[in-house]
């Protein structure tokens, strides 16, 4: 598989409530960041080379016009070899997707889109500081597929403080109606900087306790893979299997990827660094001619396996322990037989061809597999 | 010249001031600058200044100019505070004639006011009421005064307003400390009889002996007998504790110092022992030795099997500086390679690990403490048995015996009801009631040491509302009905958690330690179940449920740096715990099993 690149666009047209990314709601330095952006694109060209995934997210990256889009996509292919058959994904915001703006993105060379409708039920968007209505999201995604769009994520959010289960299965089939190729469900996670999180600590009354979290993630697997779903990572379904994002696989195998723009990480080999969260500190880097990186690591073997493995167990292909082994020096089916044995008798995890993978179950309490 | 000389020590409650005020009297006296002045100096290890206690006794010198003229010199003795080591505190006050009592201006006579002041009426001494932090704006000296007088039988105007804090009435303290303490009775002429109050090692010197002389005289030179060891050694080197030792040609009839005679470790030195000269002993050895012997006995084990040599080595230096501790070789199924320790009580046990841990930076746990059990078997053969892993099989059984105690309670009269419960409750027997004043009762049990080791402190402490007093004395073993009571973790016998109990304890104990379990092993990600068991009988059981959802829902390019990080803590702090089986179980649940549900 080839490196991916990731671009950043900070800008939002207003917050949302429960949104940590790094972006700002004026749109002023628009010009001044792409600039930006091409001159640092150019600061890796010795660094990579091919890709075959792009990943153009935010930030909103659908409050960029469409031309901005193109020019940024024609870039890339003049600096990298951005190779023909790549996925390209555009995050966006239904409230931005009427039928020109479409139209324009399908000249781009943008092939998927993913949706950011977090709920059909007004009042959790309204919770949520969403801009958009659920009837504005359920007309943005029909437009999309009318534009000619045949690969569309849904993005949702659930454990919305107030949310019953019965709200959270409506929106679900609202989504599954449309028939999407791609569904994100994410359990909500209260950021302490955000509004949301300022309001809502853990244990605040209206929140859900871990049997609701509980319930609701169970009952959102068993709800999609029935619809003919694939829940193959934690929070990620794909149509028949086929549709998952090639792009995010690439952060939980350890493929390198570029990320390019402001709070952007990249990883490339044992190596992750990341930009300054900041616009002007972002831009005035990169006119002094350096890279804008704000901090860069280099992982130690212990580091590499410890997110292996808890990366590997947050997907449904699991880990292959051969591969595993021969990577890592450490062969878990052995050294941790007894344990995995127990997991498995406890329906949290499956051994089948020498992988090592999560059940349904299993994906609930990933964090802990890792720390077997 | 014994005339201008006085001992005396500070007792006090808990924060009424006692470090404070020991500092400002080194301070006045002149024994030490400003410039050089560090915050109680006294207590000089770091878990001593945190648990506020002082657990070894020091002793210092102070030279001090009284208004008649004269120079005094005044030997302030400095006492732990808790059961454990209340024996080394009755030889501390035994080198004294006299005590400071210090209570708060503000919150006045207290708990351990009370106590501390029966323990010094024992010894006969001058006691002198301070009234500290006069200085605090709730203070209320006369109403202190009014508790002295009621509360604690003193004349009021005997006493003393001060506040160390801010240095003021320190001099009126040593006045009276020269004017109504009495100077020591004593013979230099007679044979050498000298009190070892306390003992510290030295890397360089060895054991430096800390004592009190009665009568006669030792110098550099001389060859001293411990009447109780009956070893001998050469004085190297006699003096007296200034900030540091200072040398001195002789320690006379009631001087307090210092002998350096090339004593190796602490342990060939017995606290309350006399040392007499070898050519001329003195006739009896000074009253109240007692050999300080560990009754409470657990294993400790280095959480990473690979410490074991680097808790060796700790031990061995640990041991260097106390001699009521010991330690052998022992091992665990469940926990590998360890030592079997003995100590004073649980309070020792606590300070042990505290050190162990804090001081040599090893992660220890500890197996349920236990106290020595004497079994005659089939054949004849008598066992004493301290670890439960060494239980003998019940059918070879003929006798259990368990140690038994003589417990001395003092406390106000009103809670007598109340304690007289307690001691029943703790299959206390044989009791017998005094009243040494109006208003104090002594309250006097025969218990089962097991008893007194659980929780029994904690709870005289909260039934007397911290007014009563405890001290106790082994007396003899007496046939008992005891069983082992193992803990099984998901059906795994857990040797380091399982107690030797009386048979009625069992049940009772067995929910308590499965209760406690529960509260202190997390959860994990399957069941564990946790039981009690009398042989094959299971007599308790719990269940802790696991979780079942802990995943974070978003995991791309900047989350993976920050959940890598969260993992690696979590790693380590499970590298504190000890895995039995599948379950990870924390170093504090090893030491909740004994604790009560009250603490």
């Amino acid at each position: 598989m080839q490196p991916g690149i990731y671009i950043h666009i900070p800008f939002c047209i207003s917050k949302c409530h429960y949104c940590n990314f790094y972006s700002v709601t004026s749109r002023e330095y628009v010009p001044d960041f792409l600039e930006s952006l091409f001159k640092e694109m150019a600061m890796y060209r010795d660094q990579f080379e091919t890709f075959d995934t792009l990943y153009i997210g935010g930030g909103t990256p659908s409050v960029l016009p469409a031309e901005h889009l193109e020019e940024l996509i024609q870039r890339i292919g003049n600096t990298f070899d951005l190779l023909p058959d790549s996925e390209i994904t555009l995050e966006a915001n239904p409230g931005d997707l009427d039928a020109t703006y479409l139209t324009a993105l399908r000249k781009t060379g943008i092939n998927r889109l993913n949706i950011g409708v977090q709920s059909f039920d007004d009042a959790v968007l309204s919770l949520l500081g969403r801009r958009h209505t659920g009837t504005e999201a359920l007309a943005a995604m029909e437009a999309s597929r009318t534009a000619g769009f045949d690969n569309i994520g849904i993005d949702l959010i659930y454990c919305v403080p107030g949310q019953d289960m019965h709200g959270w299965m409506k929106t679900l089939d609202q989504a599954l109606n449309f028939n999407p190729e791609h569904l994100s469900c994410y359990q909500l996670t209260l950021e302490p900087e955000t509004p949301l999180g300022m309001i809502y600590r853990k244990g605040t009354a209206g929140l859900p306790d871990e049997e609701r979290e509980y319930d609701f993630f169970i009952k959102t697997s068993e709800k999609l893979e029935d619809a003919g779903y694939i829940h193959y990572e934690v929070s990620n379904f794909a149509r028949n299997g086929t549709f998952a994002s090639r792009h995010n696989q690439k952060y939980w195998d350890h493929t390198p990827y570029l990320g390019l723009g402001p709070s952007a990480h990249s990883f490339k080999k044992n190596k992750r660094w990341w930009n300054h969260s900041s616009l002007p500190a972002y831009i005035h880097d990169i006119e002094q001619g350096k890279t804008p990186v704000e901090e860069a690591e280099v992982l130690t073997d212990d580091q590499l396996r410890l997110e292996a493995l808890s990366l590997g167990l947050r997907t449904k292909k699991g880990i292959n322990c051969i591969d595993f082994n021969m990577k890592y020096h450490v062969d878990l089916l052995t050294e941790k037989k007894e344990i995995i044995a127990k997991l498995k008798d406890g329906g949290l995890v499956d051994i089948q061809n020498g992988s090592l993978s999560p059940t349904r179950y299993g994906l609930a309490v990933a964090d802990s597999l890792s720390l077997i | 010249m014994m005339k201008n000389i006085r001992n005396f020590s500070i007792i006090a409650h808990i924060d009424h001031g006692k470090s404070t005020l020991a500092d400002r009297m080194i301070q006045y006296t002149g024994v030490i600058d400003e410039r050089s002045f560090k915050n109680q100096i006294l207590d000089d290890m770091d878990i001593e200044r945190e648990r506020g206690i002082t657990i070894k006794s020091q002793a210092i010198t102070l030279p001090y100019r009284a208004k008649d003229g004269n120079v005094y010199i005044l030997n302030l003795i400095d006492t732990p505070g808790h059961v454990d080591f209340s024996y080394e505190v009755s030889r501390s006050l035994a080198s004294c004639e006299g005590v400071l009592l210090l209570i708060d201006a503000a919150q006045g006579v207290q708990a351990q006011t009370v106590a501390n002041l029966y323990m010094a009426m024992e010894h006969d001494l001058e006691i002198i009421p301070i009234i500290n932090k006069i200085d605090l704006p709730s203070a209320d000296v006369e109403q202190v005064m009014e508790q002295i007088d009621s509360q604690l039988g003193l004349d009021p105007y005997g006493s003393l307003a001060c506040s160390a804090k801010q240095g003021t009435g320190i001099e009126e303290i040593l006045e009276a400390i020269v004017q109504k303490i009495p100077p020591p009775k004593g013979d230099s002429e007679s044979p050498l009889a000298s009190l070892i109050f306390d003992a510290k090692y030295d890397p360089f010197r060895g054991t430096i002996i800390y004592c009190r002389i009665f009568d006669g005289i030792v110098k550099s030179g001389d060859i001293i007998r411990f009447m109780h060891n009956e070893t001998t050694y050469k004085v190297e080197e006699v003096g007296r504790f200034l900030l540091t030792r200072q040398k001195k040609e002789q320690l006379s009839a009631g001087d307090v110092g210092y002998i350096i005679a090339g004593v190796k470790t602490v342990s060939d030195v017995n606290i309350g022992d006399t040392i007499t000269l070898d050519r001329n002993p003195c006739h009896t050895p000074l009253p109240g030795f007692k050999e300080a012997k560990p009754v409470v006995f657990a294993s400790v084990y280095p959480i990473a099997s690979d410490d074991y040599e680097d808790l060796a080595v700790a031990l061995e230096k640990y041991k260097l500086n106390d001699a009521s501790f010991s330690y052998q070789k022992d091992s665990s199924v469940a926990l590998g390679q360890g030592f079997r320790c003995g100590f004073l009580g649980l309070l020792h046990l606590d300070i042990v690990q505290e050190r162990l841990e804090r001081e040599y930076n090893l992660s220890i746990i500890l197996s349920v403490p236990s106290v020595r059990y004497r079994f005659t078997l089939n054949s004849g053969n008598v066992v004493d048995i301290d670890n439960p892993s060494y239980y003998p099989d019940p059918m070879t059984i003929a006798v259990s015996e368990e140690p038994y105690i003589r417990a001395t309670m003092m406390f106000p009269e009103r809670y007598l009801g109340a304690v007289m419960k307690l001691c029943r409750e703790k299959r206390g027997d044989n009791s017998a009631l005094n009243y040494p004043s109006p208003g104090r009762a002594e309250l006097i049990f025969e218990m089962p040491l097991a008893e007194v080791i659980y929780d029994f402190y904690d709870q005289l402490k909260t039934i007397t509302q911290g007014y009563g007093s405890f001290d106790y004395d082994m007396i003899d073993y007496r046939e008992s009905d005891l069983v082992l009571l193992d803990i099984l973790v998901n059906g795994d016998k857990v040797d380091a958690l399982a107690q030797m109990v009386h048979r009625d304890r069992a049940r009772t104990r067995g929910l308590h330690a499965c209760e406690r379990l529960k509260e202190e092993i997390p959860r994990q990600m399957f069941k564990i179940a946790i039981q009690g068991a009398i042989g094959n009988q299971i007599i308790s059981r719990t269940t802790i449920s696991p979780f079942r959802k802990d995943v974070t829902a978003k995991c791309y390019g900047g989350d993976i740096t920050r959940k890598r990080k969260l993992l690696e803590k979590q790693k380590k702090g499970k590298k504190r715990m000890k895995m039995i089986g599948s379950v990870a179980i924390p170093q504090s649940a090893f030491v909740a099993i004994l604790k009560s549900d009250q603490t």
